[in-house]
């Protein structure tokens, strides 16, 4: 497998005066190069903490990353490593840092030192990416919280990532705004190959997924495919994870002598397997 | 609104002045205050005047978004003037009381004292009209970009990146003051009534809150400036240039040739 990411066996510990917290324990993990992954968990499982660390804005307490091959402790690559992976965070107004659209977009590359011409270029190709082109001259706060949200996503592109990690980009939205941003992201990885690495409560943006991970109390309890990783219902349950209404529709029915198959995620392909089971019934 | 800080009072009516670097813009402006000041005798300043009127004509702006301004320094304006007035040292006494008198020094002081002060407004007023708070810090930050060679380049640089923050953080800040205040009025706090001290009370419960999330989008700003390699400007460029232009030049001229009139009518009158 070709990794862009390589986490080798990471602990990540919080201190203050007399406790220890360890967030992440003992986890590895590799990311291949142009995939779309899943990352679930329960509150204080350890996502964000892990996120931080993918692109070194936080150090591991022991073990090792690796960006591309370069360790993210190397301190003479750090801007290399935070440029390879670009960062989204949940709040899309504590992001944005000017006041003019292009301009926020601009100040990636401009603290890279991409000379002017280039920049106005990717800012411009980033913006189209998203689809926010029109908006270019814009000022932010007139916004909705998808479009902002948008934005901060171009602000990333602009520095040409090779992987955007985001941390619950759509928690902030409404549903339209977390369907432009899913839209956007799967754009982005189908078109560009961006590895995408999407941390999210919301089950449904799973689905689109190549691979999901389920985090639980700073360990990977979980590393599979979206269709078997929800047909698992009891486990999703134990770590105090929601069930897409289907799976569990699927589950109780199968629970209850139907013969259907749980991997059904969409709710046509759900509707198809129960018509199936009804027809054998007979 | 104060939510339209973005814009600031920024006016746009494609006009000359519109176009002109804004550093320019900012280093005439303190060339032609300057010069407002140092006119000494009625013609100078007339002459002063005059330009200023021109400029406030090529500018477009609706005359009475200057007068707009012109109001709320008024009480400042009246208080100047009529200080001057009791100051004039020379020429006939008109009115003498107590231990003041009025002479026709005092009252020409005052009247030079007030036209200046107006001036000084709408000429202040055709810059923050015609220019976007972004593009004055920028220029700002680009002429003081020199003070970079006596080792003071870091200030420069985080002088101008915390206009751009603060510009960009107004607007949210106030919208959250706004929701706090709405939410702590619906649990019956009495913001408007009472007494000055109960009204600063009543401040108490909103201030805290916004300080407290203030930080945290601090630390949350933070972490999204560095995730984007900003590292204190260190090797810095900007897709914005500023480059001077033809137009750039004739405003240039033409401001020198306000200075040397006001100069050459002090001289000669
Ligand atoms: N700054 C901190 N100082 C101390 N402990 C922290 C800090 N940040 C997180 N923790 C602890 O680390 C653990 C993991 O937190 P983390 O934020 O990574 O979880 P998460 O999965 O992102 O949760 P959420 O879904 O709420 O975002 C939690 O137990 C949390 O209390
Ligand atoms: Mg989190």
């Amino acid at each position: 497998m070709d990794s862009i990411i390589s986490v080798k066996d990471v602990t990540y510990e919080y201190k203050d005066e007399e406790t220890t917290v360890a967030a992440v324990k003992a986890l590895s993990l590799e990311i291949e190069r142009g995939s779309f992954t899943v990352i679930l968990g329960h509150n204080g499982s350890g996502k964000s903490t892990l996120a931080k660390m993918l692109n070194g804005l936080n150090k591991p307490t022991s073990g090792d990353i690796f960006v591309d091959g370069i360790n993210t402790k190397d301190e003479e690559n750090e801007i290399e490593v935070k440029r390879k992976v670009g960062m989204v965070f949940q709040n899309p107004d504590n992001q944005i840092i000017a006041s003019i659209v292009e301009e926020d977009v601009a100040f990636g590359p401009e603290n890279l030192g991409v000379p002017p011409k280039e920049i106005k270029k990717r800012v411009d190709d980033a913006l189209r990416a998203v689809d926010m082109l029109e908006f270019k001259e814009s000022t932010p706060h007139r916004l909705s919280g998808g479009q902002k949200q948008r934005i901060a996503i171009a602000g990333i592109i602009a520095m040409q990532p090779e992987c955007l990690v985001l941390d619950e980009p759509t928690a902030m939205l409404d549903p339209k705004g977390r369907a432009e941003i899913i839209e956007t992201l799967i754009r982005l990885n189908k078109e560009k190959g961006i590895t995408v690495v999407l941390i999210t409560h919301y089950m449904e943006e799973a689905q689109n997924a190549d691979r999901v991970l389920v985090m639980n109390d700073g360990e990977i309890i979980a590393d599979d495919k979206p269709k078997v990783i929800f047909s698992d219902v009891e486990r999703l349950k134990r770590v105090g994870l929601d069930v897409p209404q289907t799976a569990e529709l699927l589950y109780n029915l199968k629970k209850n002598g139907f013969n259907v198959d749980t991997h059904a995620l969409s709710i046509k392909e759900a509707a198809n397997e129960i018509i199936k089971a009804l027809h054998s019934e007979e | 609104m104060l939510r339209d800080i973005t814009f600031g009072q920024y006016y746009e009516s494609h006009s000359l002045i519109h176009k002109t670097d804004p550093r320019v813009k900012i280093v005439l402006l303190f060339l032609l205050i300057i010069f407002i000041f140092l006119a000494q005798n009625g013609f100078a300043l007339g002459f002063a005047a005059a330009s200023v009127l021109i400029i406030m004509l090529i500018t477009k702006i609706p005359f009475k978004l200057y007068l707009k301004n012109m109001k709320a320094i008024l009480p400042v304006l009246i208080f100047t003037a009529v200080l001057n007035l009791f100051y004039g040292e020379s020429g006939r006494v008109l009115v003498s009381f107590w231990k003041l008198q009025i002479t026709t020094d005092g009252v020409s002081r005052a009247i030079f004292m007030a036209v200046r002060i107006t001036l000084l407004i709408f000429i202040s007023s055709a810059l923050t009209y015609t220019t976007t708070p972004n593009d004055l810090t920028d220029a700002i930050e680009r002429l003081l970009s020199p003070l970079k060679f006596v080792g003071l380049k870091n200030a420069v640089h985080t002088l101008a990146m915390m206009m751009t923050i603060a510009l960009r953080f107004i607007p949210t800040l106030i919208e959250e003051a706004e929701k706090i205040m709405n939410a702590q009025k619906a649990r019956g706090a009495d913001l408007e009534n009472g007494k000055l001290t109960e009204r600063v009370k009543a401040l108490i419960p909103i201030l805290i809150p916004l300080l407290i999330s203030s930080v945290r989008r601090a630390y949350e700003l933070a972490e999204a400036m560095e995730c984007r390699c900003y590292n204190g400007g260190e090797g810095r460029t900007r897709m914005k240039q500023m480059h001077m232009a033809g137009r750039d030049f004739i405003v240039l001229g033409a401001s020198l040739v306000i200075c040397g009139g006001i100069i050459t009518l002090n001289i000669l009158l």
